[in-house]
């Protein structure tokens, strides 16, 4: 082309008409030429394949025993915040079998669940459901097989032509049935996710999570499956390794949870139902996720037998449900401090405002009375948050009138979502009068606005939300985003994420009145009067407070072994230097201060390493 | 009726060329798809693929008695319509396999894809015979052809169809260079991009990243990441040996276990069936026929049916190598199928039309042009 170049760039206008077809000589030679060059490397290719290597060729043809098999990904581990592992992978055992190499099948699988004891009409059906999968594609047939199964299989494997073992990845949880609300489980995924387009690239077959953390962050947790090309003989057995592109695993996470203080409250919860929620006040990391009762993970990953799911679906006592944030309670006094708040920032009340308490407050006819009997006289905002009083949040409540309540109790993020990184949130509910004519077809009434002052009625919070709510109130207003994720590792070395705090809102309240509110929730502990004094411990100074909601229309419980209250303790330590923050409900549990607060205290001690005692770490495998 | 003149000048030696290579085209469809033609009768791709040939060829034989200098006044209003059919495709196209190639028109279904091959050759044809642009054209004269294969390649690649693309590309490129581009420009052309791209690909991006851009350009690439379906191909070809196994004998197709044997890889197909002594006499009918085709380019009297030509013949020239280099496993797999041999509606109406157009070039190299 060069040579050719450089001559015709002498004449520069060329006569087309006769000047073409010999101009474009040159180029027909070497287009021409390409094209042989390349067929005769073609041929010598052919000749190569066919003709040198074609006896090996026909033979690999007549024997085309070449598998790809797919290797599962081990899933990301979960960590704890100090990086002790939560969840973890183990090696398990699949039964698999690749029809193709099958001399009979309905023997074989008449065989194999004999050797298992497990439903041959199971194994038919599942290798119904495969029908349209290329038959030298292997297909599992039972996952994670029990030793003893592995062992009999294992020793009739040279029997049965096309059975293969596989070792797969499969979680492994170092606590049984911890933090399983939080973590979540693991199973099979369904045909309608598989259609919905969530999991692009997932098999039928493979794990999913389910909910919580395994659900929320299944992106990055699941990994990449990798392939293997393997040929094997006559009877299926592998013979050498072709090629391999490895699994990548799936990214580590690592949450915001302490171990520590999560063992603690679960064991503290351990023979009572309700929940415990940790968070720092200063970020929105959550430090603790504890709802009791709990189920086992374990036993999803064999897949539940439908007894089983019967069996802890249909249990009286909820154990699927996640009662930190998928559940709402009545708040009961708990909800004060922010009523307190909420009328003197609104003006209806100011520190000097004071009701009389004669143990009970007439209203339309009808007596609405304080819990203590006896009353609490003339009383000022900052003791009637000390003691409790319910007369004092009648009268607050009547000022503000409902509407403007909700309002300002919206601020602190109850009502509502709180955003945090899990699915399956409950906004909880704090009424209007809109909503109830919306709701009900009724018109709001007064003696309404009393009982949904003391956090009675209509109003519904979850325990994560009232834990935020108090980190607001301990740092003077900083509405965070809780968030259990802190970390999600890459899985390109050295690629981090790091989940940035969010904070929702800076709450439009003054300072004073953040202060007094502190103030009186810190004499909830400290002062001799207060509802929770018997907490009181000059080594950890906490701020806090009680609540004793009564159940009715919770509709659950009714069970008749007890009616007794729902018992709350919300509160935060230490009181001057807020570090974590706690909420507590106990179902039925009683009066706040006895039967939620020590836990609450407990589980501060355990974070805070006051008299350090460390959560039992399993031994290891 | 037609010129006697015409006839006269009508090469028969390319469509008896062109004959027998649709008959190995079919004969190795017919054995890819024997097995599901028993399983399935209803879906009998053969008897389509005759349907298609059938249409083929009688459009082909209707387009011979439309002089193709009228396609000089038409080929800005073809490019235009193909590039609206492209943008449409990406739009409303039937997905199939992650990429939207298939457009469908009164119930017919078509492939812009394989259509804009054709109009981009009369296009540049038309570009390149213009009075103003000689050959070895200035740099500025070049940005326009260039620019005009580059706009469909891109929409092509964004289907994703990466095997049309580089025909497309090929095609075009072997008409420029054709007509004789500077060795400077080529040179600059080179020296810019070769130091750039290789470092990138090399350094910056990570494997991750490099496979996403892989699959991002070809779906249908090799989904099982490791080489499987070029094994089975050699294993195919390969066992083949000198002679074949014979028609209807082969073992590879019927177990599934080559891909997309009646489009990608029929040769494999014909190879196992027909060994060397088959392959090679399908390579020198490709020869011969591409020969022919150059041949017809060579006596045509006037520059633009002389680069129509060209273009056919450097369209079914790439097409065929890259399909036969891919399946021998000397070139990557970019999903891309051999002339007139593979499957394919949209594919052998468009090649038939091509071909139409080389003969109707030749019927008229004696006919008294215009200008």
């Amino acid at each position: 082309m060069k040579t050719k170049g450089r001559k015709l760039d002498g004449p520069k206008l060329i006569n087309l008409e006769n000047a073409e077809s010999v101009s474009f000589k040159k180029q027909y030679i070497v287009f021409f030429a390409v094209l042989l060059l390349v067929m005769m490397i073609y041929l010598a290719r052919l000749w190569y394949l066919q003709a040198l290597c074609g006896q090996y060729y026909r033979y690999q043809s007549e024997n085309n025993r070449i598998r790809v098999e797919d290797v599962e990904a081990p899933r990301g581990i979960i960590f704890d915040r100090n990086g002790v592992p939560i969840v973890e992978n183990r090696p398990a055992y699949d039964l698999m079998i690749v029809r193709e190499d099958v001399k009979d099948l309905n023997g074989t699988i008449e065989e194999l669940a004999r050797l298992c004891e497990c439903d041959p009409s199971d194994l038919f059906s599942i290798v119904d459901a495969n029908k349209a999968t290329p038959k030298f594609v292997p297909i599992r047939l039972v996952s994670d097989i029990d030793r003893d199964c592995l062992a009999r299989v294992a020793a009739e494997l040279i029997r049965l032509p096309g059975v293969e073992i596989e070792i797969a990845p499969k979680r492994e949880y170092n606590w049984d049935g911890t933090a399983a609300h939080l973590i979540g489980y693991l199973s099979q995924i369904t045909e309608g996710e598989m259609k919905s387009g969530k999991y692009p690239g997932y098999y039928p077959g493979e794990d999913i999570g389910k909910v919580g953390v395994e659900y929320g962050f299944e992106k990055y947790l699941h990994g990449v499956r990798g392939h293997r090309q393997v040929e094997v003989d006559a009877v299926g057995r592998r013979v050498r390794l072709l090629q391999e592109q490895p699994p990548v695993a799936g990214h580590d996470l690592w949450l915001t949870i302490d171990m520590d203080a999560q063992r603690t409250a679960e064991s503290l919860l351990a023979d009572k139902s309700g929940a415990i929620v940790a968070v720092d006040p200063n970020d929105g990391e959550v430090l603790a996720f504890a709802s009791s009762p709990t189920f086992n993970q374990e036993k999803f990953i064999k897949g539940l037998s439908e007894s089983d799911w019967m069996g802890l679906s249909k249990d009286p006592g909820h154990p699927m449900l996640n009662r930190v944030s998928g559940a709402a309670y009545a708040p009961g006094s708990t909800y004060k401090p922010l009523v307190a708040l909420g009328a003197l920032q609104a003006g209806a009340i100011n520190p000097t405002t004071t009701f009389s308490c004669p143990g009970y407050m007439p209203f339309a006819g009808r007596e609405y009375h304080c819990w203590r009997k006896g009353g609490h006289g003339t009383i000022s905002v900052e003791r009637a948050l000390m003691q409790s009083c319910d007369v004092f949040f009648y009268h607050t409540g009547l000022v503000m009138g409902v509407d403007r309540l909700a309002e300002y109790v919206k601020m602190f993020g109850l009502g509502q979502k709180t955003g945090i990184d899990l699915p399956g949130e409950n906004a909880g509910l704090i009424p209007t009068s809109a909503w109830k004519r919306r709701a009900t077809g009724h018109p709001w009434e007064k003696g309404e606005t009393i009982s949904i002052s003391i956090g009675q009625g209509y109003d519904l919070v979850t325990p994560l939300q009232m834990a935020v709510a108090y980190g607001a109130i301990a740092n003077s207003g900083k509405l965070w985003t809780p968030y259990v994720v802190k970390r999600i590792e890459g899985m390109a070395p050295g690629e981090v994420k790091e989940a940035e705090p969010m904070l929702k809102r800076q709450i439009p309240v003054d300072q004073r009145w953040f202060e007094l509110v502190q103030k009186a929730l810190s004499e909830v502990v400290s002062d001799p009067r207060g509802t929770a004094h018997s907490l009181y411990d000059p080594a950890m100074p906490m701020a806090g407070k009680t609540g004793t909601a009564q159940v009715v229309g919770l509709g659950r419980g009714r069970a008749g072994q007890n009616d007794k209250d729902n018992a709350w303790f919300v509160a935060w330590a230490p009181a001057a230097d807020p570090k974590i923050c706690v909420a507590a409900i106990i179902e039925h549990g009683g009066h706040g201060g006895s039967a939620a607060g020590p836990l609450v205290k407990q589980v501060m001690m355990t974070y805070l390493k006051i008299k350090h005692e460390p959560a039992q770490k399993p031994a290891h495998k | 009726m037609m010129d006697r003149r015409l006839i006269e000048n009508f090469d028969w030696s390319v469509i008896w060329t062109l004959a027998a290579i649709l008959c190995i085209g079919l004969l190795s469809i017919y054995s890819a798809v024997y097995p599901q033609i028993q399983a399935r009768p209803t879906n009998n791709l053969f008897l389509k693929q005759i349907i298609w040939l059938a249409v083929g060829l009688s459009i082909m034989g209707a387009s011979l008695f439309v002089n193709y200098q009228r396609l000089k006044a038409l080929s800005p209003w073809l490019y235009g319509l193909i590039v609206f059919l492209l943008i449409i495709v990406l739009v409303v196209g039937r997905d199939v396999h992650g990429s939207k190639r298939w457009l469908e028109i009164a119930g017919f279904q078509f492939q812009p894809s394989e259509f804009v091959k054709i109009i981009i050759i009369i296009q540049l044809a038309n570009y390149f015979s213009s009075q103003d642009v000689a050959t070895f054209p200035s740099i500025r004269k070049l940005l326009f052809p260039v620019g005009l294969t580059i706009l469909p390649v891109l929409l092509v690649l964004a289907e994703p169809d990466l095997g049309s693309a580089i025909a497309l590309a090929a095609a075009a490129g072997s008409m420029i260079l054709f007509v004789g581009v500077r060795w400077r420009y080529l040179a600059v052309v080179a020296l810019t991009i070769i130091p750039l791209v290789l470092p990138v690909w090399q350094k910056v991006l990570k494997p991750y990243q490099k496979q996403r851009v892989l699959i991002l350009l070809s779906p249908d690439r090799d989904p099982l990441g490791a080489g499987y379906h070029i094994r089975q191909s050699k294993i195919a070809i390969g066992s083949g040996m000198l002679w074949g196994k014979g028609f209807l004998n082969g073992t590879q197709n019927k177990l599934h276990f080559l891909p997309e044997k009646q489009t990608d890889f029929i040769f494999s197909v014909w190879a196992e069936e027909w060994g060397f002594v088959g392959c090679a006499v399908l390579i020198l009918l490709f020869c011969l026929l591409i020969f022919l085709i150059l041949r017809i380019a060579a006596r045509s009297r006037d520059r633009f049916g002389s680069l129509i030509v060209v273009g056919v013949g450097g369209l079914i020239m790439w097409q065929a190598l890259i399909n036969i280099g891919m399946v021998l496993g000397l070139l990557p797999v970019v999903g891309i199928t051999l002339p007139f041999v593979s499957y394919g509606g949209s594919s052998v109406i468009a090649l038939c039309l091509a071909v139409g157009l080389a003969e109707n070039v030749s019927m008229r190299r004696y006919v008294f042009q215009s200008h």
